[in-house]
């Protein structure tokens, strides 16, 4: 694998704005095969903007959006999903009350026969659904328990799993780590790791420096709308990575500031409370 | 390149596993996660008692009344029940079976026409009447509360006008002697005789809906659908689900049984009151509940309906049977269907503990 490789995905210059506010300037970016980007940035920086113009949802404003090297202009997250582009979101697209397999097929359920006698494959289904799970390495024994009694973490994979399975090439995770505690982060991660070695594309969307470079081969830190950092793996220690993502150039100044002893004086924000004796 | 990570951990380590594990249920706790479970409990309790108390009831023609009277709300249930798994409901569906009844007869009997003629543009409208509560509530995204109980008042009074109009009377002529009659007597509400007890045939279709509808849910796709839609419109649109024609759909299959149900009334009773049918909706809702159904949606089976309709029909018989005053049927029609809920909440908590 090489930087000379076509990319997957890529952006060059892109921009979008909505009315006269500005959510992207400029904005490049290459997803490559067997590689994870991730993608961090504070809030409002504009991660989630980037997702919606990568999975087809918003078209960029100006600049270009590449897929396997040639110019697309996506109007729908099914023209991406058809291009293999599989995006999953927070909400993870899944039926709580529903089965594990069935949550797994549900939109693209297998049938036999035909017409309206055609009935759901239940068994191809649930054998399918279980294998896949397995693959990425999640034993669940019973496919039957409905993804409600699963933990964050495991939802997560199952929705991965399913994007897998139905071919995707570039795999769009927003936040897959937001709302985990340490372990289910760390369920997550492995497969984030696993879909790599089954040879896809990962952007890997995130605020957490430290969960990024556990799985990361590039890095690209938006800031308002703009790329801040854009740096491959080898030139970017995970404390380098953590100091640009908590402000970086502006921290610095400030941290000066405060032991520089050139702070401004500082108004006590109470009165003190011997004025009450 | 170096781009190997350093913590790389394989997908299928050990350690990883047993916190992906979600412990197997036993047999029996399978069984109690069904959604039909309380209110199977149910009917063997209220059958138990009546069993107990009532001499009447233990007959085989007492069974065959129990059974006709499910069947009278356990047809309606069917569709009301698949309705609220999707996640709607109809406050529409009792008066729209009154609405199918006098259409098929004032039609037929205005342009004197065999009477299938007249059932079967009944059909065309029931039909219509669910497609309109459905497109409504998909284009304007109001709760289908809002939505049906507008068109129930709509019903409610268009009924009783046109049949004003029409007949110059609150209820329909007798249609009795119109061609086609006897035939369609027999289909909607012939009657037939079961090892000497004389069973309705609105029974014999009660049992050949639940399991074709049934089959729909756990068998189809549209069924999977259905599943998906009631409990999270979002994610079933987003993977692909087309919600807006699945819920349309829904309502349609409330406007077939409630044209269904309506041929019914009309060809057992002959006349139709245009002023009936108000209340029935409840009970229809009443039914689906008791049977596990949620009235967020979602979850629940058309089997657990028409458990629900049993217990209906065995309560409304077997106060009867019992000699007790009639009217406390609601009252124990209520007091079963809080306990329904509350047994039905508890037992899917109890289950579902790991």
């Amino acid at each position: 694998m090489g930087n000379d490789d076509t990319p997957l995905l890529e952006l060059r210059g892109v921009h979008r704005h909505f009315g006269n506010i500005r959510a992207l300037t400029g904005v490049d970016l290459r997803v490559h095969a067997r590689r994870v980007t991730c993608v961090l940035g504070d809030n409002g920086a504009g991660k989630s903007t980037l997702i919606k113009i990568l999975s087809g949802l918003y078209a960029p404003t100006a600049g270009e959006y590449l897929v396997d090297g040639e110019h697309v202009a996506l109007t729908s997250p099914r023209q991406a999903l058809d291009r293999g582009i599989a995006t999953v979101y927070q909400d993870l697209a899944l039926v709580p009350l529903m089965p594990v397999w069935r949550n797994f097929f549900l939109g693209s359920e297998l049938r036999r026969g035909r017409g309206p006698l055609s009935m759901l494959d239940v068994a191809r289904m649930r054998s399918i659904a279980d294998t896949e799970l397995r693959k990425m390495g999640i034993d669940l024994p019973d496919i039957d328990a409905s993804v409600g009694h699963l933990s964050g973490g495991q939802r997560q994979v199952v929705a991965i799993a399913r994007a897998i399975y139905f071919g995707a090439r570039v795999l769009i995770l927003d936040e897959p780590t937001a709302a985990l505690g340490v372990k289910q982060s760390g369920v997550v991660l492995k497969y984030v790791n696993a879909a790599r070695e089954a040879g896809l594309g990962v952007v890997f969307i995130t605020h957490n420096p430290h969960h990024a470079h556990l799985v990361g081969d590039h890095f690209t830190v938006l800031k308002l709308g703009a790329v801040e950092l854009d740096e491959p793996r080898e030139n970017l220690s995970p404390e380098a990575l953590t100091h640009h993502m908590a402000g970086g150039a502006e921290l610095d100044a400030l941290q000066h500031e405060l032991q520089g002893g050139t702070a401004p004086p500082v108004e006590p924000l109470h009165d003190e409370p011997r004025s009450q004796g | 390149m170096g781009s190997t990570v350093a913590p790389k951990v394989p997908p299928a380590a050990e350690g990883g596993e047993k916190t992906l594990r979600v412990g197997r249920r036993g047999p029996l706790r399978r069984f109690l996660t069904r959604p039909e479970v309380g209110s199977l409990l149910g009917a063997v309790v209220v059958f138990a008692v009546f069993f107990t108390i009532a001499e009447p009831f233990r007959t085989g023609s007492a069974m065959a009344t129990i059974l006709y009277a499910g069947s009278t709300i356990g047809i309606m249930a069917v569709g009301v029940a698949l309705l609220m798994i999707g996640g709607e409901f109809d406050l529409s569906a009792g008066v729209a079976v009154i609405t199918s009844a006098l259409t098929a007869s004032m039609f037929a009997w205005w342009f004197s026409l065999n009477v299938w003629v007249g059932a079967l543009f009944a059909l065309a409208i029931s039909l219509a009447v669910g497609f309109l509560n459905g497109w409504i509530l998909t284009r304007t995204r109001l709760p289908s509360f809002l939505v049906t109980l507008s068109m129930f008042l709509m019903l409610q009074g268009i009924n009783i006008a046109v049949t004003r109009l029409v007949t110059g009377g609150v209820s329909t002529r007798d249609i009795s002697d119109m061609d086609g009659f006897e035939s369609a007597r027999a289909v909607f509400a012939s009657t037939f005789s079961l090892g000497g007890v004389s069973v309705r045939v609105t029974v014999l279709w009660w049992l050949l809906f639940v399991a074709l509808a049934t089959w729909v849910l756990v068998r189809t796709r549209v069924g999977n659908w259905i599943y998906a839609v009631g409990g999270d419109a979002e994610s079933a649109r987003a993977v692909g689900v087309p919600v807006a024609r699945v819920k349309i759909g829904l309502f349609m299959t409330v406007g077939f049984f409630a044209w269904f149900s309506g041929m019914h009334l009309l060809f057992a009773f002959n006349t139709v009151q245009s002023g009936e049918g108000v209340g029935n909706e409840l009970l229809y809702i009443m039914a689906a509940v008791v049977g596990g159904c949620l009235l967020t949606g979602g979850y629940g089976t058309v089997i657990g309906a028409a458990i629900g309709a049993f217990i209906y029909g065995m309560t409304r018989q077997g106060i009867v049977y019992a000699g007790w005053d009639n009217n406390l049927v609601m009252f124990f029609v209520g007091a079963m269907l809080l306990a329904a809920v509350v047994i039905n909440g508890w037992v899917r908590t109890q289950a579902n503990r790991r």
